[in-house]
């Protein structure tokens, strides 16, 4: 943007931007709200809804704000009579080819178009409903998305989510005119086709179009069968992205009220994903200083970089568009599916419980989640892993649905066996907080130091730059690590599948060369899952970011290998990292699918 | 899976693999196959970096790119205002019920597919139809029909 400032006036109020700036942000600047349907901070500028149209005097024509930059002289009004009919009409037209039986509906109570239509009293009746006239499809074949025609208002958010941010393109939109829709390859179902289930899209939709698949009632079910012993895991991001649902502005951490309030709904053990995000770094550490050592010493072929394994989305989207990488990917389950695969054996055993009567539940960032929950590898344990998977969303629809005041409930620790974690396992949360957490480990086994950053804060790792690399230099080792005396260890970090994409590319071109890559598929890690309260925006993400930093410091135990319970069950259960118990259970394997 | 190979192989050496060559790859292919089936779009999207759903709904958007089969020859009678004004409708029930098939299908000797199509900037000249390639202003139903029966003697 340039330096060179414009001068106008909004609503008879002047004020001076930057050069290049839209009429919206200029509104924004003075605290008017324009409305907006296609427009999203986070994307590239459609301009298709015009919604936000607002008045320049002295011109014939409305001017979207969202697309128009500033002029200047410029006057505009954001809320004349002129502008108000022509946003009502909009808003009535969109609802004239809406099914808007909102009580039916996802996203009652959070829904933009629901807001809009009651701001602006729109009279549907004034407009032949179209909606009920087409032919519209619901596509419930992903164990994550539905994707609902009927409540689509062509915004084109997703499709730029999905080509913008994740480099995906899963969606497009297809057919023009009164049949235009969004579409996937021959409208086959989104189960079918590259999409990573990654929930982006579901995160920016304005409508109840794309939404998760719900398994509330299931949940409910499981939690009124006396016969069942349901175990519930949260996952690090979403102590910090709840309190959103529940009445909090983003950045609250809420994991003690969240803790008191699982253990209200019913659930028999409340326990924490982190624990086995601790144990990830465990057998992913030991997993790359092996790799390195083959690399180093043996001198065998082995792949590297080495690449983390615990965001599902990613990982569809590496067997999807990168199956020649596939061999790089850490073959550690991700946490969710490590616990899940323990709850049923080493938990069943230690609580004298038959693992066919539990049913484990987990409360995820994600939306991918779901997906991996139910994909035939996960069932190590002779059952599903993990049962039901819910959204950090849908937990908070539960616990509104119990008529729990969230606010007041007084914190509450985790259950044990598999509720101690450290704040090593909270990073995993943010980008870059794998990497962090597995760097503070695998350089204390290896020189049996801390890693020589202040307060253990690896900062270089942090941010949210879309990819960024670091270099730690391994001095001092042990004896028996030796052979990494000296070595330059390069590692990257990428988040955003659109980045992963470029960083992947780079790596099969072999135009860069790294150790250790750690890829999330959501922009800012899970702390921006698709899974996480909606809306999105990278000033919320920042706040949540630092929440997810502050809850580290504000641990007693910041380092996975300090985590006792992790020291525990390698004893009782595991024996070692990458012991065949815990090839059995804590790995897994890929599966080519089809780019095209 | 060849002959798209090769339809591209030319496109590709004359515009390049740039989006902007996207649209002559779908026309050639249209052009030699009569309509872009789930193969053709999956090799143009290899061929020009894209994914499948942005080449899907790019054919889709222009009517004379099909994803459906056709018959050899693809009558598309134009249904914008002025020729709908000056009888489209009489045109198509002449056609219907001498090719025996309704808008949007194709004969079972796969020779005519019957659509309508937006405005061919005929409209002083309406009621309009093109058969492949060739317009046909300023129609009766008996005139569609012995067009028809030209075509059908081919
Ligand atoms: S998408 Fe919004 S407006 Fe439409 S039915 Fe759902 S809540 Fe109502
Ligand atoms: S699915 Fe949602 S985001 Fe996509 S176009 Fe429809 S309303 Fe917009
Ligand atoms: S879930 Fe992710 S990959 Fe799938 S369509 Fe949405 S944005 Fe694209
Ligand atoms: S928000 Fe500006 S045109 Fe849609
Ligand atoms: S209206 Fe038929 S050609 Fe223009």
């Amino acid at each position: 943007m340039s330096n060179y400032m414009v001068n106008l006036k909004i609503n008879n109020i002047p004020v001076s931007v930057p050069e290049g700036t839209t009429i919206l942000d200029a509104a924004k600047k003075l605290n008017f709200r324009i409305p907006t349907l296609c427009y999203h901070e986070d994307l590239s500028v459609a301009g298709n809804c015009r919604v936000c149209v607002v008045e320049q005097v002295g011109a014939r024509l409305l001017q979207a704000a969202c697309a128009v930059p500033v002029s200047e002289g410029m006057e505009i009004l954001t809320n004349s009579t002129k502008v108000r009919q022509a946003r009502k009409h909009i808003i009535e037209l969109l609802l004239s080819e809406h099914r808007a039986d909102c009580t039916e509906c996802y996203k009652n109570g959070n829904c933009e178009l629901q807001d809009l239509a009651h701001e602006y009293g729109v009279n549907q009746h004034l407009f032949i409903d179209l909606a009920r006239k087409r032919n519209y499809t619901i596509d419930r074949s992903s164990p994550s998305i539905i994707k609902d025609d009927s409540r689509c208002i062509r915004c084109q958010r997703c499709v730029r989510t999905c080509d913008e941010l994740q480099g995906v393109s899963a969606l497009a939109v297809a057919y023009k005119g009164d049949h235009q829709k969004i579409s996937t390859f021959f409208e086959h179902p989104m189960f079918e086709v590259v999409c990573t289930n990654c929930g982006q899209c579901i995160n920016r939709c304005p409508t109840g179009a794309l939404i998760e698949k719900t398994y509330i009632e299931e949940v409910w079910d499981a939690l009124n069968d006396p016969n069942k012993h349901v175990v519930v895991q949260t996952a690090p991001a979403v102590r910090i992205g709840l309190g959103e649902v529940l009445g909090y502005d983003p950045g609250e951490r809420v994991t003690g009220k969240m803790v008191t309030a699982l253990k209200l709904l019913g659930f028999d053990s409340v326990l924490d994903t982190d624990f086995t995000a601790d144990l990830t770094i465990m057998e992913e550490g030991t997993e790359l200083l092996t790799r390195l050592k083959k690399a180093l010493v043996d001198k065998e072929p082995v792949a590297l970089p080495m690449m983390t394994s615990c965001s599902p989305g990613w990982i569809k989207f590496q067997e999807h568009l990168f199956p020649n990488l596939l061999d790089n990917l850490s073959t550690c389950k991700s946490p969710q599916q490590m616990f899940g695969a323990l709850a049923k054996t080493y938990y069943a055993q230690k609580r004298g419980i038959d693992p066919k009567n539990i049913v484990s539940v987990s409360i995820m960032p994600c939306t991918a989640k779901k997906f991996e929950a139910n994909r035939p590898e996960m069932r190590a344990s002779g059952y599903q892993d993990v049962d039901y998977v819910l959204t950090t969303r849908e937990l908070g629809l539960m616990i509104k649905q119990a008529g729990i005041d969230f606010m007041k409930l007084p914190d509450s620790p985790y259950d044990s066996i598999m509720g101690e974690s450290t704040g090593a396992g909270v990073i995993f949360g943010a980008t870059g907080g794998v990497m962090e957490a597995a760097l503070r480990t695998a350089y204390e086994i290896v020189t049996g130091r801390e890693v020589p950053f202040r307060n253990l804060n690896i900062t270089p790792v942090r941010g949210f730059e879309g990819i960024r690399e670091a270099t730690v230099k391994i001095e001092g080792c042990l004896p028996e690590w030796s052979f990494l005396e000296g070595v330059e260890l390069k590692v990257a970090v990428a988040h955003g599948l659109a980045n992963a994409k470029k960083l992947m590319q780079a790596v099969s071109d072999g135009t860069v060369s790294y150790h250790f890559i750690e890829v999330m598929a959501c922009p800012g890690g899970c702390l921006g899952g698709g899974g996480q309260p909606i809306p999105t925006n990278l000033e919320i993400r920042s706040k949540r970011a630092e929440a997810i930093y502050a809850e580290d410091e504000s641990m007693p135990l910041r380092k996975s290998h300090e985590n006792p319970e992790v020291h525990m069950i390698y004893q009782e259960f595991l024996g070692k990292p990458l012991s065949h118990k815990s090839h059995d259970l804590l790995h897994t394997h890929y599966k080519a699918r089809k780019r095209y | 899976m060849t002959d798209v190979q090769a339809i591209l192989e030319k496109v590709t050496t004359k515009y390049g693999k740039q989006r902007s060559a996207l649209m002559p790859a779908l026309q050639a292919i249209v052009k030699e196959k009569n309509y872009l089936s789930d193969e053709d779009i999956v090799a143009v999207a290899k061929t020009f970096d894209l994914s499948t759903a942005e080449v899907y709904g790019t054919a889709t958007f222009y009517t004379f790119l099909d994803t459906v089969p056709r018959g050899k020859y693809v009558i598309r009678v134009c249904k914008t205002i002025s020729c709908h004004m000056s009888g489209k409708d009489e045109i198509i029930e002449a056609l219907q019920n001498t090719l025996k098939i309704k808008v949007g299908e194709t004969t079972v000797d796969k020779k005519f597919s019957l659509l309508t199509a937006n405005c061919m900037g005929w409209c002083h000249k309406g009621p309009v139809m093109l058969v492949n390639d060739d317009v046909y202003p300023e129609l009766t139903p008996q005139k569609a029909i012995e067009i028809i029966q030209s075509y059908q003697q081919k």
